[in-house]
């Protein structure tokens, strides 16, 4: 078991070793001079380009060679200094970053989590009966192929702008502060239904196609069919099919997690609701670079603790893990 | 959210688990010139009858066809302001027109065709890559296995949208073209993780085995006896990367980091909600961009299942 984990463990490692490769090297070896092609998008004033330059060569260190500059990266990385931003100077990048976060983990972890129960309950149901499948199957088919910017979309214009049920933008009313009071809680329930309804119904095709379509082979394996000749009584067959399709769910959640933290990003940014996703909008409209690498460097370490995470429930629901075969 | 990586795990898992095609056609698909085409009219009788494959495909075909017709049913070009802002749909504007002035109906067509190019670009990309790494890596084995696996785990695990942004951001030229081919250098390591496992299980078969021993070359034992017994599966494997690729394109757009000289479905979105059509209620701008998207990736999703079924005895419906 902890082999399985320790090799799990250095791919990521070795994944965040090539993530931190690519966020270094991008600027540097794309194309044209990266200072420059920032200063011209920017549109900035005559006097300002020239400190803009200034700050520009010096913070991505062009002065020393290579190697060290990468080196250099890697240091300031481990002292949490991801840069400061250009938009909102001179916030620290992890400051901005640490602020929007909370909001954005609010909207994914349920979605991911309650998502993913509802879809395989439904999907296991659907997959023996009739009425479920023909109801259940087709509605999920259109939901995967939605992008979850779409749906955010079509309910805010129904639910908030059309018949203003719910609020159509932000996180909560511009008159309370966040705090952890009664009022704010409700307040920002209310502001969280729609954006976290578009996450959970893409999200809930998938998994509902998925599992319905598990159950359906489990039922017609060997095990299935021995126990029935046995004369178990069928809902146990069913439970133990449910315990063995959950297994590839699970790892198809570690692969799903990329595209709901997508979804998510753009999701936010059609309720402007202020987490990762809007602050990235914002960074791109204003050209702020560092921002956006910082901003990719903490997408991709959440994802990657997410998938440990992910690989240690694994363990927990596959005995096989646990007594030494190494699991799928 | 979906696609690139298979959170409809319907048909990349069922490949696995199954071990799909193999299992059923291994004894029909020595190559022998006598056996095709009765394996055509076979795949044709159950396909033509399979209401999925047939549904699916026909919205696949009908989006085909307005994306290479429709443009030359009008004369504005995407971009142009021609017309009165913010109309509804009417006889002149079929799908009204944007707050600029443009006209909706020749943004969607033209839109449409952007995504079959990034669907079949990007989708193609992907599929090539997926299907070289995991035939290499599964045929082989050894240390070839070893690296390109790794290869494949770390960009499985890095978010494709992620990645795409900051290569997008520092990119002088935006088209769809680069977007397509970015996408696809991002999306393939699902595809080759499959391919790899279904190669494993096949390259320990007899007739490999025999083909080994005749002395057939490795690239023609994978071309004449391990790709011919997946190409069922290879073939679905190109239809969700294709879906995924327009899904993927179209949050890329929506960001911003789109096509900056020619018009996306994503892209008419992010007009769409930049200039507040949402509250506006101008319900012909930012609607039928998203249907499209829908219903040309489920249209695909459908097909693919339904070819699934086609292909594998043991689902079809009796």
């Amino acid at each position: 078991m902890l082999r399985y984990l320790a090799r799990k463990a250095a791919i990521y490692i070795l994944t965040f070793f090539v993530a931190v490769t690519i966020d270094w090297a991008i600027p540097r070896f794309m194309p044209g001079d990266p200072v420059e092609g920032l200063l011209s998008r920017m549109h900035a004033q005559p006097g300002a380009e020239q400190a803009l330059s200034g700050y520009y060569s010096q913070a991505f260190g062009f002065d020393v060679p290579l190697w060290q500059q990468y080196l250099n990266f890697w240091a300031a990385l481990f002292h949490g200094d991801l840069g400061v931003s250009i938009t909102n100077f001179p916030t620290p990048i992890s400051e901005l970053i640490m602020s929007a976060l909370p909001y954005t983990l609010a909207l994914l972890v349920p979605a991911i989590l309650l998502s993913f129960w509802a879809g395989n309950k439904v999907g296991a149901l659907a997959a023996r009966r009739k009425v479920l499948d023909n109801t259940v199957l087709p509605a999920s088919y259109v939901l995967t192929a939605t992008p979850q910017m779409w749906l955010g979309i079509v309910l805010a214009w129904l639910f908030a702008s059309t018949w203003a049920i719910f609020p159509v933008s932000g996180a909560y009313a511009l008159d309370i502060q966040p705090a952890w009071s009664l009022e704010f809680v409700l307040s920002f329930l209310y502001h969280w239904i729609l954006p976290f309804s578009a996450l959970f119904l893409v999200a809930f095709g998938g998994w509902a196609i998925g599992m319905r379509n598990l159950i359906i082979y489990e039922l017609e394996s060997d095990y299935s069919n021995y126990l029935a000749a046995l004369g178990a009584p069928s809902k146990l067959v069913r439970k133990y099919a449910y315990r063995n399709a959950l297994l590839p769910q699970v790892t198809g959640l570690a692969l799903a997690l990329g595209a709901v933290v997508a979804g998510a990003i753009v999701v936010e940014i059609v309720f402007s609701y202020p987490g990762l996703g809007t602050l990235t909008l914002s960074a791109i409209q204003n050209r702020d670079y560092f921002l956006i690498q910082g901003i990719f460097l903490f997408l991709i370490t959440g994802v990657l603790i997410a998938n440990f995470v992910i690989d240690i429930a694994y363990v927990v629901i596959d005995p096989r893990t646990r007594i030494g075969m190494q699991g799928s | 959210m979906s696609v690139s990586e298979p959170p409809q795990p319907g048909v990349a898992v069922a490949g696995e688990t199954v071990a799909g095609p193999a299992s059923g056609a291994a004894a029909v698909s020595e190559p022998g010139a006598t056996v095709a085409p009765h394996v055509h009219s076979e795949f044709l009788h159950f396909a033509l009858r399979n209401w999925k494959f047939v549904a699916g495909a026909t919205i696949v075909l009908a989006c085909l066809l307005v994306a290479l017709v429709g443009p030359l049913l009008t004369d504005n070009a995407p971009l142009a302001f021609t017309g009165p802002t913010d109309q509804p749909p009417s006889s002149e504007y079929w799908f009204g027109t944007t707050s600029y002035g443009q006209d909706v109906y020749s943004q969607f067509v033209y839109g449409l065709r952007a995504a079959f190019v990034v669907g079949s670009l990007g989708g193609g990309i992907a599929w090539v890559l997926g299907a070289g790494v995991g035939f290499t890596a599964g045929y082989r084995g050894g240390w070839i296995d070893d690296v390109l696996n790794m290869l494949t785990n770390v960009v499985l695990v890095i978010p494709t949208l992620a990645i795409l942004i900051i290569v997008a951001a520092y990119l002088q030229v935006q088209s769809y073209w680069a977007e397509a081919v970015i996408i696809g250098l991002t999306s393939w390591p699902w595809a080759a993780r499959a391919v790899r496992s279904q190669t494993f299980s096949l390259k320990t078969r007899e007739f490999v085995d025999l083909a080994r021993l005749s002395g057939r070359s490795t690239r023609q034992i994978l071309t004449t006896e391990l790709a011919p017994n997946m190409s069922s599966y290879l073939l679905m494997m190109f239809i969700l990367l294709f879906g995924g690729a327009i899904l993927i394109g179209a949050s890329l757009d929506f960001l911003g980091l789109g096509p900056s000289e020619s018009i996306s479905l994503g892209l008419m979105m992010n007009n769409a909600f930049l200039a507040s059509a949402l509250l506006l209620g101008s319900w012909w701008w930012f609607l039928p961009p998203g249907l499209g998207i829908v219903a040309l990736v489920g249209g695909l999703y459908v097909m693919n299942v339904g070819l699934d079924e086609v292909f594998n005895p043991k689902l079809r419906e009796t």
